[in-house]
Protein backbone atom coordinates (compact mmCIF):
# COMPACT_ATOMS: atom_id res chain seq x y z
CA UNK A 1 0.00 0.00 0.00
CA UNK A 2 1.00 3.54 -0.94
CA UNK A 3 1.75 6.44 1.73
CA UNK A 4 0.95 10.08 0.22
CA UNK A 5 1.58 13.17 2.14
CA UNK A 6 0.36 17.18 0.89
CA UNK A 7 -2.74 15.86 -0.95
CA UNK A 8 -5.96 18.16 -1.91
CA UNK A 9 -7.54 15.99 0.68
CA UNK A 10 -5.33 15.52 3.60
CA UNK A 11 -4.76 19.61 2.95
CA UNK A 12 -8.50 20.64 2.83
CA UNK A 13 -8.95 17.91 5.48
CA UNK A 14 -6.94 20.08 7.84
CA UNK A 15 -9.32 23.08 7.33
CA UNK A 16 -12.17 20.86 7.76
CA UNK A 17 -11.38 19.68 11.12
CA UNK A 18 -10.86 23.39 12.44
CA UNK A 19 -14.35 23.99 11.40
CA UNK A 20 -16.44 25.58 14.01
CA UNK A 21 -13.41 27.10 15.61
CA UNK A 22 -11.39 30.53 16.49
CA UNK A 23 -8.40 30.91 14.84
CA UNK A 24 -6.01 33.37 17.17
CA UNK A 25 -3.25 35.88 16.32
CA UNK A 26 -0.77 35.10 18.89
CA UNK A 27 2.46 37.26 18.89
CA UNK A 28 4.47 35.25 21.98
CA UNK A 29 4.36 31.67 23.32
CA UNK A 30 2.73 33.04 26.43
CA UNK A 31 -0.34 34.22 24.51
CA UNK A 32 -0.08 30.98 22.35
CA UNK A 33 -0.76 29.34 25.37
CA UNK A 34 -3.93 31.53 26.60
CA UNK A 35 -5.28 30.86 23.51
CA UNK A 36 -4.68 27.37 23.60
CA UNK A 37 -6.24 27.52 26.89
CA UNK A 38 -9.30 29.58 26.01
CA UNK A 39 -10.54 27.03 23.13
CA UNK A 40 -8.58 28.14 20.13
CA UNK A 41 -8.62 25.58 17.55
CA UNK A 42 -5.47 26.77 16.22
CA UNK A 43 -3.39 29.97 16.70
CA UNK A 44 -1.76 32.55 13.84
CA UNK A 45 2.15 32.86 14.94
CA UNK A 46 2.94 36.91 14.28
CA UNK A 47 5.46 39.46 15.35
CA UNK A 48 2.74 42.34 15.34
CA UNK A 49 -0.92 41.71 15.18
CA UNK A 50 -2.78 43.74 11.98
CA UNK A 51 -3.42 46.90 14.59
CA UNK A 52 0.18 47.55 15.17
CA UNK A 53 1.15 46.69 11.68
CA UNK A 54 -1.58 49.47 10.51
CA UNK A 55 -0.51 51.85 13.48
CA UNK A 56 3.80 51.77 12.67
CA UNK A 57 3.40 50.95 9.23
CA UNK A 58 6.59 50.44 7.16
CA UNK A 59 7.26 46.69 5.26
CA UNK A 60 5.31 43.83 7.22
CA UNK A 61 7.42 40.33 6.45
CA UNK A 62 7.25 37.18 7.52
CA UNK A 63 7.95 36.52 11.30
CA UNK A 64 11.40 35.37 12.73
CA UNK A 65 12.25 31.23 13.04
CA UNK A 66 12.60 31.53 16.15
CA UNK A 67 9.66 33.05 17.36
CA UNK A 68 7.77 30.43 14.93
CA UNK A 69 9.60 28.15 16.52
CA UNK A 70 9.13 28.90 20.48
CA UNK A 71 5.00 28.66 19.69
CA UNK A 72 5.16 25.19 18.22
CA UNK A 73 6.85 24.36 20.92
CA UNK A 74 4.41 25.80 23.47
CA UNK A 75 1.15 24.71 22.12
CA UNK A 76 -0.29 21.38 21.16
CA UNK A 77 -3.02 23.01 18.71
CA UNK A 78 -2.17 23.31 14.79
CA UNK A 79 0.03 26.39 14.69
CA UNK A 80 -0.21 28.75 11.34
CA UNK A 81 1.97 31.47 10.03
CA UNK A 82 2.07 34.25 7.53
CA UNK A 83 3.89 34.70 4.21
CA UNK A 84 3.89 37.30 1.96
CA UNK A 85 1.60 37.71 -1.35
CA UNK A 86 3.86 35.86 -3.48
CA UNK A 87 6.45 35.53 -1.74
CA UNK A 88 7.12 31.55 -2.08
CA UNK A 89 10.22 31.58 -0.49
CA UNK A 90 9.35 32.81 2.85
CA UNK A 91 6.51 29.65 2.15
CA UNK A 92 9.75 27.55 2.24
CA UNK A 93 10.77 28.84 5.10
CA UNK A 94 7.65 28.76 7.08
CA UNK A 95 7.04 24.94 5.09
CA UNK A 96 10.34 24.00 6.64
CA UNK A 97 9.87 25.47 10.33
CA UNK A 98 6.83 22.67 10.07
CA UNK A 99 4.03 25.01 10.61
CA UNK A 100 0.87 23.33 10.31
CA UNK A 101 -0.57 26.34 7.59
CA UNK A 102 0.54 29.14 5.43
CA UNK A 103 -1.54 32.32 5.29
CA UNK A 104 -0.73 33.91 2.45
CA UNK A 105 -1.80 37.15 3.87
CA UNK A 106 -2.69 40.23 2.26
CA UNK A 107 -2.25 41.63 6.24
CA UNK A 108 1.76 41.54 5.21
CA UNK A 109 3.55 43.60 2.60
CA UNK A 110 2.90 42.48 -0.81
CA UNK A 111 5.90 40.86 -2.15
CA UNK A 112 4.68 40.47 -6.19
CA UNK A 113 2.06 42.96 -7.60
CA UNK A 114 0.83 40.39 -10.18
CA UNK A 115 1.45 36.89 -9.08
CA UNK A 116 0.49 34.63 -5.95
CA UNK A 117 2.81 31.61 -4.40
CA UNK A 118 1.80 28.56 -6.94
CA UNK A 119 0.50 26.61 -3.64
CA UNK A 120 0.47 23.31 -5.45
CA UNK A 121 3.96 22.93 -5.31
CA UNK A 122 3.74 22.56 -1.45
CA UNK A 123 2.73 19.53 1.11
CA UNK A 124 1.88 22.19 3.44
CA UNK A 125 -1.92 23.55 3.18
CA UNK A 126 -2.30 27.43 2.45
CA UNK A 127 -5.28 29.76 3.48
CA UNK A 128 -5.97 33.13 1.78
CA UNK A 129 -8.21 36.06 1.84
CA UNK A 130 -11.02 36.63 -0.82
CA UNK A 131 -13.35 39.49 -1.15
CA UNK A 132 -15.79 37.69 -3.86
CA UNK A 133 -15.94 34.62 -5.13
CA UNK A 134 -13.64 35.50 -8.10
CA UNK A 135 -10.93 35.96 -5.92
CA UNK A 136 -11.61 33.16 -3.72
CA UNK A 137 -11.64 30.53 -6.63
CA UNK A 138 -8.12 31.97 -8.56
CA UNK A 139 -7.12 30.84 -5.07
CA UNK A 140 -8.51 27.51 -4.82
CA UNK A 141 -6.92 27.38 -8.52
CA UNK A 142 -3.46 28.10 -7.50
CA UNK A 143 -3.94 25.29 -4.40
CA UNK A 144 -5.38 27.04 -1.88
CA UNK A 145 -6.65 24.34 0.80
CA UNK A 146 -8.95 27.26 2.75
CA UNK A 147 -10.48 30.87 1.78
CA UNK A 148 -11.48 33.22 4.26
CA UNK A 149 -13.05 36.30 3.73
CA UNK A 150 -10.89 39.27 3.83
CA UNK A 151 -12.44 41.99 5.91
CA UNK A 152 -10.46 44.97 6.81
CA UNK A 153 -7.87 43.39 9.36
CA UNK A 154 -6.67 45.23 12.61
CA UNK A 155 -9.73 47.63 12.42
CA UNK A 156 -12.39 46.11 15.13
CA UNK A 157 -14.51 47.34 12.45
CA UNK A 158 -16.51 44.00 11.43
CA UNK A 159 -18.44 46.08 8.42
CA UNK A 160 -16.13 44.26 5.48
CA UNK A 161 -16.10 41.21 6.70
CA UNK A 162 -19.70 41.21 6.69
CA UNK A 163 -19.92 42.46 3.37
CA UNK A 164 -17.22 40.21 1.97
CA UNK A 165 -18.82 36.94 3.51
CA UNK A 166 -22.33 38.67 2.07
CA UNK A 167 -20.78 38.38 -0.92
CA UNK A 168 -19.28 35.55 -1.32
CA UNK A 169 -22.12 33.65 -0.30
CA UNK A 170 -24.45 35.49 -2.35
CA UNK A 171 -21.94 34.97 -5.62
CA UNK A 172 -22.21 31.12 -5.09
CA UNK A 173 -25.97 31.35 -4.11
CA UNK A 174 -26.85 33.30 -7.81
CA UNK A 175 -24.48 30.19 -9.38
CA UNK A 176 -26.56 27.66 -8.33
CA UNK A 177 -29.72 28.71 -9.68
CA UNK A 178 -28.06 29.55 -13.42
CA UNK A 179 -28.77 27.07 -15.99
CA UNK A 180 -25.73 25.21 -17.61
CA UNK A 181 -25.31 27.77 -20.59
CA UNK A 182 -25.34 30.76 -18.85
CA UNK A 183 -22.03 28.96 -16.74
CA UNK A 184 -19.85 30.18 -19.25
CA UNK A 185 -20.28 33.83 -18.80
CA UNK A 186 -20.63 33.50 -15.27
CA UNK A 187 -16.97 32.39 -15.29
CA UNK A 188 -15.68 34.86 -17.32
CA UNK A 189 -17.46 37.76 -15.06
CA UNK A 190 -15.99 36.05 -11.53
CA UNK A 191 -12.52 35.89 -13.97
CA UNK A 192 -12.70 32.25 -12.58
CA UNK A 193 -11.93 28.90 -14.01
CA UNK A 194 -14.52 27.49 -15.55
CA UNK A 195 -14.37 23.83 -14.09
CA UNK A 196 -14.42 25.61 -10.69
CA UNK A 197 -17.32 27.53 -11.17
CA UNK A 198 -19.62 24.86 -12.15
CA UNK A 199 -18.85 22.80 -9.33
CA UNK A 200 -19.81 25.69 -6.77
CA UNK A 201 -23.28 25.60 -9.07
CA UNK A 202 -23.71 22.24 -8.56
CA UNK A 203 -22.70 21.73 -4.64
CA UNK A 204 -23.60 24.99 -3.70
CA UNK A 205 -20.90 25.42 -1.55
CA UNK A 206 -17.01 26.78 -1.89
CA UNK A 207 -14.77 23.60 -2.83
CA UNK A 208 -13.02 24.27 0.70
CA UNK A 209 -14.00 25.53 3.93
CA UNK A 210 -14.68 29.05 3.93
CA UNK A 211 -13.85 30.78 7.45
CA UNK A 212 -14.12 34.73 7.94
CA UNK A 213 -11.95 37.40 9.28
CA UNK A 214 -11.02 40.87 9.37
CA UNK A 215 -12.31 43.25 12.66
CA UNK A 216 -13.95 40.40 14.91
CA UNK A 217 -13.75 41.84 18.40
CA UNK A 218 -16.89 40.27 20.50
CA UNK A 219 -18.50 37.19 20.46
CA UNK A 220 -21.67 38.66 18.86
CA UNK A 221 -19.04 39.52 15.90
CA UNK A 222 -18.39 35.93 15.64
CA UNK A 223 -21.81 34.80 15.89
CA UNK A 224 -23.02 37.29 13.24
CA UNK A 225 -20.44 35.80 11.14
CA UNK A 226 -21.00 32.01 11.75
CA UNK A 227 -24.88 32.89 11.31
CA UNK A 228 -24.01 34.79 8.00
CA UNK A 229 -22.59 31.54 6.84
CA UNK A 230 -18.94 31.16 7.57
CA UNK A 231 -17.16 28.00 9.32
CA UNK A 232 -15.42 29.46 11.59
CA UNK A 233 -13.35 32.63 12.51
CA UNK A 234 -10.10 34.22 12.41
CA UNK A 235 -9.90 37.03 15.61
CA UNK A 236 -6.08 38.53 14.43
CA UNK A 237 -6.18 41.91 16.99
CA UNK A 238 -9.52 42.04 18.88
CA UNK A 239 -8.17 39.58 21.23
CA UNK A 240 -4.46 40.65 22.43
CA UNK A 241 -5.54 43.97 22.24
CA UNK A 242 -8.14 43.97 24.64
CA UNK A 243 -8.75 44.33 28.04
CA UNK A 244 -8.98 40.88 29.08
CA UNK A 245 -7.34 38.47 26.57
CA UNK A 246 -8.09 35.42 28.55
CA UNK A 247 -11.85 35.96 29.04
CA UNK A 248 -12.51 37.67 25.76
CA UNK A 249 -11.14 34.22 23.73
CA UNK A 250 -13.03 31.73 25.93
CA UNK A 251 -16.17 33.64 25.29
CA UNK A 252 -15.89 34.19 21.28
CA UNK A 253 -15.51 30.66 21.32
CA UNK A 254 -18.24 29.82 22.83
CA UNK A 255 -20.38 32.57 21.04
CA UNK A 256 -18.99 30.40 17.96
CA UNK A 257 -20.03 27.09 18.63
CA UNK A 258 -23.33 28.62 20.06
CA UNK A 259 -23.64 31.07 17.55
CA UNK A 260 -27.65 30.46 17.22
CA UNK A 261 -28.57 30.93 20.51
CA UNK A 262 -28.85 34.35 21.86
CA UNK A 263 -28.88 33.26 25.60
CA UNK A 264 -25.14 32.32 25.55
CA UNK A 265 -24.44 34.78 23.35
CA UNK A 266 -25.77 37.14 26.16
CA UNK A 267 -23.87 35.21 29.03
CA UNK A 268 -20.58 35.31 26.96
CA UNK A 269 -21.05 39.18 26.36
CA UNK A 270 -21.03 40.65 29.99
CA UNK A 271 -18.33 41.61 31.66
CA UNK A 272 -15.49 41.57 29.28
CA UNK A 273 -13.86 44.56 29.60
CA UNK A 274 -12.42 47.22 27.22
CA UNK A 275 -12.75 46.13 23.51
CA UNK A 276 -10.17 46.91 21.20
CA UNK A 277 -9.92 49.98 20.51
CA UNK A 278 -11.39 50.46 16.93
CA UNK A 279 -11.24 52.53 13.30
CA UNK A 280 -13.82 52.92 11.23
CA UNK A 281 -12.92 51.97 8.22
CA UNK A 282 -14.62 54.77 6.33
CA UNK A 283 -11.83 57.04 8.35
CA UNK A 284 -8.84 54.83 6.33
CA UNK A 285 -7.35 56.10 3.38
CA UNK A 286 -8.23 54.14 0.57
CA UNK A 287 -4.15 53.29 -0.07
CA UNK A 288 -4.04 51.81 3.87
CA UNK A 289 -7.02 49.29 3.26
CA UNK A 290 -5.66 45.72 3.64
CA UNK A 291 -8.47 43.61 1.66
CA UNK A 292 -7.45 45.64 -1.77
CA UNK A 293 -4.49 43.91 -1.85
CA UNK A 294 -3.94 40.70 -3.58
CA UNK A 295 -6.47 40.46 -7.27
CA UNK B 1 -32.57 5.66 25.83
CA UNK B 2 -34.44 7.50 23.21
CA UNK B 3 -37.49 5.33 23.34
CA UNK B 4 -37.11 4.59 19.18
CA UNK B 5 -37.87 1.33 17.66
CA UNK B 6 -34.85 -1.38 16.64
CA UNK B 7 -35.83 -0.19 12.62
CA UNK B 8 -35.59 3.96 13.77
CA UNK B 9 -31.84 4.53 14.52
CA UNK B 10 -30.93 8.52 15.44
CA UNK B 11 -27.67 9.08 15.87
CA UNK B 12 -26.27 12.09 17.09
CA UNK B 13 -23.02 13.87 15.97
CA UNK B 14 -21.47 15.44 19.06
CA UNK B 15 -21.34 19.25 17.44
CA UNK B 16 -19.15 21.53 20.08
CA UNK B 17 -16.12 22.07 16.54
CA UNK B 18 -15.03 19.91 13.89
CA UNK B 19 -15.93 17.80 11.06
CA UNK B 20 -19.58 17.59 11.74
CA UNK B 21 -21.70 17.83 8.69
CA UNK B 22 -19.15 14.78 6.94
CA UNK B 23 -20.19 13.10 10.09
CA UNK B 24 -23.93 13.59 9.43
CA UNK B 25 -23.88 13.48 5.62
CA UNK B 26 -22.52 9.69 5.52
CA UNK B 27 -25.37 8.76 8.51
CA UNK B 28 -27.76 9.98 6.51
CA UNK B 29 -26.43 8.34 3.25
CA UNK B 30 -27.12 5.07 4.97
CA UNK B 31 -30.59 6.26 5.88
CA UNK B 32 -30.17 6.60 9.47
CA UNK B 33 -31.61 9.96 11.37
CA UNK B 34 -28.30 11.92 12.41
CA UNK B 35 -28.35 15.07 14.52
CA UNK B 36 -26.06 17.51 15.83
CA UNK B 37 -25.78 17.05 19.49
CA UNK B 38 -24.58 20.09 21.45
CA UNK B 39 -26.90 20.00 24.98
CA UNK B 40 -27.45 17.04 27.62
CA UNK B 41 -31.19 17.53 26.39
CA UNK B 42 -29.91 16.65 22.52
CA UNK B 43 -28.06 13.90 24.17
CA UNK B 44 -30.55 12.58 25.93
CA UNK B 45 -32.40 11.85 22.74
CA UNK B 46 -30.41 9.92 20.26
CA UNK B 47 -29.64 6.23 20.36
CA UNK B 48 -25.89 6.52 19.27
CA UNK B 49 -23.41 8.93 19.14
CA UNK B 50 -20.26 10.04 16.72
CA UNK B 51 -17.30 12.03 18.35
CA UNK B 52 -15.74 14.01 14.99
CA UNK B 53 -12.68 14.93 14.49
CA UNK B 54 -11.11 18.56 15.36
CA UNK B 55 -9.49 19.85 18.17
CA UNK B 56 -9.69 17.34 21.37
CA UNK B 57 -8.79 20.49 23.49
CA UNK B 58 -11.82 22.54 22.37
CA UNK B 59 -14.26 19.65 22.48
CA UNK B 60 -12.91 19.01 26.16
CA UNK B 61 -13.03 22.61 26.62
CA UNK B 62 -16.36 23.23 25.38
CA UNK B 63 -18.34 20.25 26.61
CA UNK B 64 -17.07 21.06 29.94
CA UNK B 65 -18.25 24.63 29.75
CA UNK B 66 -21.66 23.45 28.78
CA UNK B 67 -22.01 20.98 31.25
CA UNK B 68 -22.09 17.90 28.17
CA UNK B 69 -19.32 16.40 29.98
CA UNK B 70 -20.36 14.46 32.47
CA UNK B 71 -23.74 13.35 30.75
CA UNK B 72 -21.40 11.97 28.14
CA UNK B 73 -19.62 10.25 31.20
CA UNK B 74 -22.94 8.55 32.12
CA UNK B 75 -23.95 7.73 28.91
CA UNK B 76 -20.84 5.82 27.84
CA UNK B 77 -20.91 3.99 31.09
CA UNK B 78 -24.77 3.30 30.77
CA UNK B 79 -23.50 1.73 27.28
CA UNK B 80 -24.55 4.34 24.53
CA UNK B 81 -22.33 2.93 21.61
CA UNK B 82 -20.20 5.75 20.48
CA UNK B 83 -17.81 6.22 17.21
CA UNK B 84 -14.94 8.71 17.77
CA UNK B 85 -12.99 9.02 14.83
CA UNK B 86 -9.05 11.00 15.18
CA UNK B 87 -10.33 13.78 18.28
CA UNK B 88 -13.13 11.60 19.06
CA UNK B 89 -10.46 8.84 19.48
CA UNK B 90 -8.59 10.89 21.89
CA UNK B 91 -11.60 11.82 24.07
CA UNK B 92 -12.58 8.24 24.10
CA UNK B 93 -9.32 7.26 25.86
CA UNK B 94 -8.81 6.47 29.60
CA UNK B 95 -5.29 7.80 28.80
CA UNK B 96 -3.59 10.47 26.88
CA UNK B 97 -0.26 11.51 25.87
CA UNK B 98 1.18 14.41 24.34
CA UNK B 99 -1.75 16.60 26.38
CA UNK B 100 -2.08 20.12 26.83
CA UNK B 101 -2.51 21.55 30.51
CA UNK B 102 -5.47 20.11 31.99
CA UNK B 103 -6.54 18.18 29.55
CA UNK B 104 -9.56 15.89 29.84
CA UNK B 105 -11.06 12.99 27.90
CA UNK B 106 -14.53 11.02 28.41
CA UNK B 107 -12.94 7.47 28.72
CA UNK B 108 -14.83 4.98 27.91
CA UNK B 109 -11.61 3.24 25.79
CA UNK B 110 -8.93 1.07 28.14
CA UNK B 111 -6.43 2.46 25.81
CA UNK B 112 -3.57 5.10 25.93
CA UNK B 113 -3.71 7.59 22.62
CA UNK B 114 -0.94 9.29 21.46
CA UNK B 115 -2.42 13.16 20.53
CA UNK B 116 -0.76 14.29 16.94
CA UNK B 117 1.58 10.75 17.12
CA UNK B 118 2.57 11.58 13.15
CA UNK B 119 3.71 15.11 13.95
CA UNK B 120 3.18 18.61 11.97
CA UNK B 121 0.15 18.75 9.02
CA UNK B 122 3.29 18.18 6.56
CA UNK B 123 3.34 14.75 8.01
CA UNK B 124 -0.36 14.00 7.23
CA UNK B 125 -0.79 11.06 4.85
CA UNK B 126 -3.58 8.88 2.85
CA UNK B 127 -2.93 5.46 2.97
CA UNK B 128 -4.82 1.74 2.68
CA UNK B 129 -5.75 0.08 5.95
CA UNK B 130 -7.19 -3.53 6.21
CA UNK B 131 -10.18 -4.03 8.78
CA UNK B 132 -10.93 -7.41 8.60
CA UNK B 133 -13.16 -7.55 11.14
CA UNK B 134 -15.55 -4.95 9.38
CA UNK B 135 -15.62 -7.16 5.93
CA UNK B 136 -14.36 -5.98 2.67
CA UNK B 137 -11.48 -4.03 1.36
CA UNK B 138 -8.93 -2.33 2.53
CA UNK B 139 -9.88 1.48 3.45
CA UNK B 140 -8.82 4.13 2.01
CA UNK B 141 -8.06 6.33 5.20
CA UNK B 142 -6.91 9.84 5.49
CA UNK B 143 -4.95 10.95 8.23
CA UNK B 144 -4.91 14.42 9.23
CA UNK B 145 -2.51 15.34 12.63
CA UNK B 146 -3.44 12.04 14.02
CA UNK B 147 -3.42 9.86 17.15
CA UNK B 148 -2.47 6.73 17.43
CA UNK B 149 -3.36 3.90 20.09
CA UNK B 150 -0.53 2.74 21.98
CA UNK B 151 -1.47 0.35 24.09
CA UNK B 152 -4.81 -1.22 24.59
CA UNK B 153 -6.50 -3.40 27.95
CA UNK B 154 -7.26 -6.82 27.56
CA UNK B 155 -11.02 -5.82 26.90
CA UNK B 156 -9.97 -3.91 23.73
CA UNK B 157 -10.73 -5.81 19.51
CA UNK B 158 -7.97 -4.36 17.53
CA UNK B 159 -9.73 -3.79 14.46
CA UNK B 160 -6.54 -1.89 12.27
CA UNK B 161 -3.38 -1.61 12.11
CA UNK B 162 -1.09 0.57 9.64
CA UNK B 163 1.82 -1.78 7.65
CA UNK B 164 4.41 -0.82 10.92
CA UNK B 165 2.12 -2.48 12.92
CA UNK B 166 0.52 0.62 15.06
CA UNK B 167 -3.04 0.42 16.16
CA UNK B 168 -5.12 2.96 13.96
CA UNK B 169 -9.02 1.33 15.09
CA UNK B 170 -10.58 -0.31 17.87
CA UNK B 171 -13.49 -1.52 19.69
CA UNK B 172 -14.81 -2.33 23.28
CA UNK B 173 -18.07 -3.49 23.68
CA UNK B 174 -20.11 -0.66 22.03
CA UNK B 175 -17.47 1.91 21.65
CA UNK B 176 -15.06 1.91 18.50
CA UNK B 177 -12.57 4.51 18.02
CA UNK B 178 -10.27 5.31 14.73
CA UNK B 179 -7.45 7.47 14.42
CA UNK B 180 -8.43 8.09 10.82
CA UNK B 181 -11.35 9.77 9.01
CA UNK B 182 -13.52 7.33 7.04
CA UNK B 183 -16.13 10.08 6.92
CA UNK B 184 -13.83 12.03 4.18
CA UNK B 185 -12.60 9.24 2.34
CA UNK B 186 -16.09 8.19 1.68
CA UNK B 187 -15.97 5.20 4.07
CA UNK B 188 -19.13 4.29 5.60
CA UNK B 189 -18.41 0.66 7.16
CA UNK B 190 -17.63 2.18 11.08
CA UNK B 191 -21.00 3.90 10.85
CA UNK B 192 -22.70 0.94 9.69
CA UNK B 193 -21.24 -0.94 12.69
CA UNK B 194 -22.24 2.00 15.18
CA UNK B 195 -25.72 1.54 13.59
CA UNK B 196 -25.75 -2.37 14.12
CA UNK B 197 -24.58 -1.57 17.59
CA UNK B 198 -27.35 1.15 18.32
CA UNK B 199 -30.46 -1.51 17.24
CA UNK B 200 -28.81 -4.43 19.07
CA UNK B 201 -28.99 -1.65 22.24
CA UNK B 202 -32.36 -0.75 21.38
CA UNK B 203 -33.65 -4.31 20.95
CA UNK B 204 -31.96 -5.11 24.36
CA UNK B 205 -33.72 -1.95 25.45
Amino acid sequence: MSTTVGTARVKRGLAEMLKGGVIMDVVTAEQARIAEDAGAVAVMALERVPADIRSQGGVARMSDPDLIDEIIASVSIPVMAKARIGHFVEAQVLQSLGVDYIDESEVLSPADYVNHIDKWKFTVPFVCGATNLGEALRRVNEGAAMIRSKGEAGTGDVSEATKHIRTIRGEVARLTSMSDDELYVAAKELQAPYELVVEVAKTGTLPVVLFTAGGVATPADAALMMQLGADGVFVGSGIFKSGNPAKRAAAIVKATTFHDDPAVITETSRGLGEAMVGINVADLPAPHRLAERGW
Amino acid sequence: MAGSTPAQITVGVLALQGAVREHVDVLRRLGTEARPVRTPADLASVDALVIPGGESTVIDKLSRAFGLDEPIRAAISGGLPVLGTCAGLIMLGDRIQGRAPGQRTFGGLDATVRRNAFGSQGESFETDVAVPELGGPSMHAVFIRAPIVEDVGSAVTVLGRLNDGRIVAVQQGRLLGVAFHPEISGEHRFHARLIALAREAAGRG
